[in-house]
């Protein structure tokens, strides 16, 4: 993908104003995760109310990849079933950034906050709802990521 | 193409990757030789022809080949000790980098002399490599590790030194003679006076001053001095550890096995002489041989020039980049003070996207911590963009490196 692609008005944007930027305090999925290779961190934080996701938020440095991604990926999130969000797919998230083309290396930007996200689901699968069947499914696929 | 000190043209002729084009149709312009630095032809040449004419294991065998790779592999030592103005080739022990010969001195020396309570010194523009094992032996040992802080000049601060050093108890002050990150030229030979007031040794980190200053040993009087050959124009896989023979001959060995015992009995071993008690192993021959290339392609440019050329790049870099609105510049203004190493922020893009943009030019350059992280959080900043030198870069390159921050600029709307 040319930078011209990558870096649009909508990247750009997310990335100088973060929406859902923050912590909530004790919340019931809370995960973080850094590409040591580029230093990006993230931490995301998230309510589950009637099998909803109530609020989510995230914190984070680093590049406007990551960034951006980690806070559309929030937006879309929101308010969504907790079953429809365990079952999002890398597709899914690449295509709600219009970043369908990056290379190997960024790639890893793109999809930091997504791991995040379903390593909380993991291990809020095993510790809160004791579904070692769904949990172990979904560690699968985070070692899938990337 | 010319600075005033080397004709480039000639020098790119000898490295056929510079030849190359990038995504698609971009000329490689190469500003990441501070990471590793590219390999002219001679070098390329006197690998290829090791295993073309007359591969084999090095010491042992008496045939031909042996013979000519032994002499070839010793040939190396002796010219990287004059190289580095070193008093005696057994004080050169051929070691994988600059990072395992750190360790081996951590290891090999600092486990017999590091004791409870005594004193490491350090500083904040260290690599990881001049931390870590530093980090490691400190916490078996129970030893302190304090840092020489960096002023906002990008210079160390010595009164850090003086006072620590003030203790009585430090025993090893570790540091590099030129930053990665700052470029900042260590005043050395200062240090190594202070320190030898109080009776500490002194490790230099040269991974990054030997590939572009001259290096005297006997100038500096250090105790232990560490490089890389990958650094200046030498393959990867092979460094340098140099020491003093007095300490070398009481250290223990790094690595027991072939090549460095004399005499192996069921529970007894005695070492081999220096430098191959510290040498355990079938070396990396080739590279060993390679390297030997790159000392002469250096020699014959000479390294004053290699100096000057790259000041006058820098210099002509720094007035470029310090008219950039919204740049950050890292480290000493002044070009007498530093090597060709500029790390730099640019407004609020973040050195992976910017690095990701000018790669779409063919401009090859780093970002990140550097491995250099205690210094990132001494800059306050997760990462840098850095933009670094050699022998081959030339104005025309830095022209459309700026040209492309430029379009970086734009793309973020800056
Ligand atoms: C100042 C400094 N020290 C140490 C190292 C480590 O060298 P190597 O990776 O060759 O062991 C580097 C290179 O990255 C460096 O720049």
């Amino acid at each position: 993908m040319s930078s011209a692609d990558i870096y649009r008005e909508i990247i750009l944007d997310y990335y100088r104003n973060p929406r859902n930027y923050g912590k909530i305090e004790n919340p019931d999925i809370s995960e973080r995760d850094s590409n040591p290779l580029c230093g990006d961190e993230l931490e995301m934080h998230i309510n589950i109310k009637d099998d909803k996701v109530a609020d989510v938020k995230f914190t984070g440095k680093g590049c406007a990849i990551s960034q951006a991604s980690a806070s559309m990926l929030t937006e879309l999130i929101m308010g969504k079933d907790f079953e429809y969000v365990k079952k999002l797919a890398k597709e899914d998230i690449l295509d709600n950034l219009g970043l369908q083309n990056l290379g190997p290396a960024r790639i890893k930007c793109a999809l930091l906050s997504f791991k995040v996200l379903k390593t909380g689901i993991y291990t809020y699968l095993v510790d809160n709802l004791k579904d070692t069947e769904s949990a172990d499914k979904m560690k699968e696929e985070v070692s899938g990521i990337y | 193409m010319q600075t005033s000190f080397i004709n480039i043209e000639d020098i790119r002729n000898d490295f056929p990757i510079l030849k190359r084009k990038v995504h698609k149709d971009k000329p490689l312009v190469y500003l990441d030789n501070a990471a590793t630095t590219q390999k002219p032809i001679q070098v390329i040449e006197a690998i290829s022809n090791y295993y073309l004419t007359y591969n084999s294991n090095i010491h042992r065998a008496v045939h031909e080949l042996a013979e000519e790779a032994t002499l070839a592999y010793e040939t190396t030592r002796d010219k990287i000790a004059k190289f580095i103005n070193a008093k005696n080739r057994e004080e050169v022990v051929f070691v994988r980098g600059t990072t395992e010969a750190i360790n081996l001195v951590a290891y090999a020396w600092g486990r017999q002399n590091i004791n409870k309570d005594d004193i490491i010194v350090t500083t904040e523009y260290e690599h990881h490599s001049n931390i870590v094992p530093w980090q490691l032996l400190a916490k078996e040992k129970g030893a302190k590790l304090e840092y020489i802080g960096v002023d906002d000049n990008g210079e160390l601060i010595l009164d850090h030194l003086d006072k620590y050093l003030q203790t009585g108890k430090v025993k090893l002050v570790a540091f590099s003679q030129m930053s990665n990150v700052l470029g900042t030229i260590t005043d050395s030979e200062e240090i190594v006076k202070r320190c030898k007031k109080y009776g500490a040794r002194v490790l230099i980190d040269g991974a990054q001053s030997v590939p572009h200053l001259k290096v005297d040993l006997q100038k500096l009087d250090c105790d232990f001095f560490a490089f890389s050959a990958h650094k200046m124009l030498g393959p990867t896989g092979v460094g340098v550890l140099w020491a003093r023979k007095e300490l070398l001959q009481n250290m223990v060995p790094f690595n027991g096995g072939g090549d460095m015992i004399r005499e192996v009995h069921k529970y007894e071993t005695t070492w081999n002489d220096l430098p191959y008690k510290f040498e355990a192993g079938t070396p990396n021959i080739a590279d060993v041989i390679g390297f030997a290339a790159a000392l002469d392609y250096l020699d014959k440019i000479g390294m004053d020039k290699v100096r000057e050329h790259e000041m006058e790049l820098t210099k002509y870099a720094l007035d470029k980049l310090s008219q950039m609105k919204g740049i950050v510049l890292y480290g000493p203004k002044d070009v007498t003070k530093r090597g060709g190493v500029i790390s730099f922020n640019l407004g609020d893009i973040h050195p992976h996207d910017l690095a990701t943009i000018i790669d779409e030019d063919g401009i090859a350059i780093r970002s990140g911590h550097h491995c250099a992280q205690v210094l990132m959080e001494r800059l306050d900043v997760s990462a840098t963009s850095r933009a670094s030198f050699y022998i081959y870069n030339t104005k025309e390159e830095v022209d459309v490196f700026v040209k492309s921050l430029n379009r970086a600029k734009e793309l973020f709307k800056l």
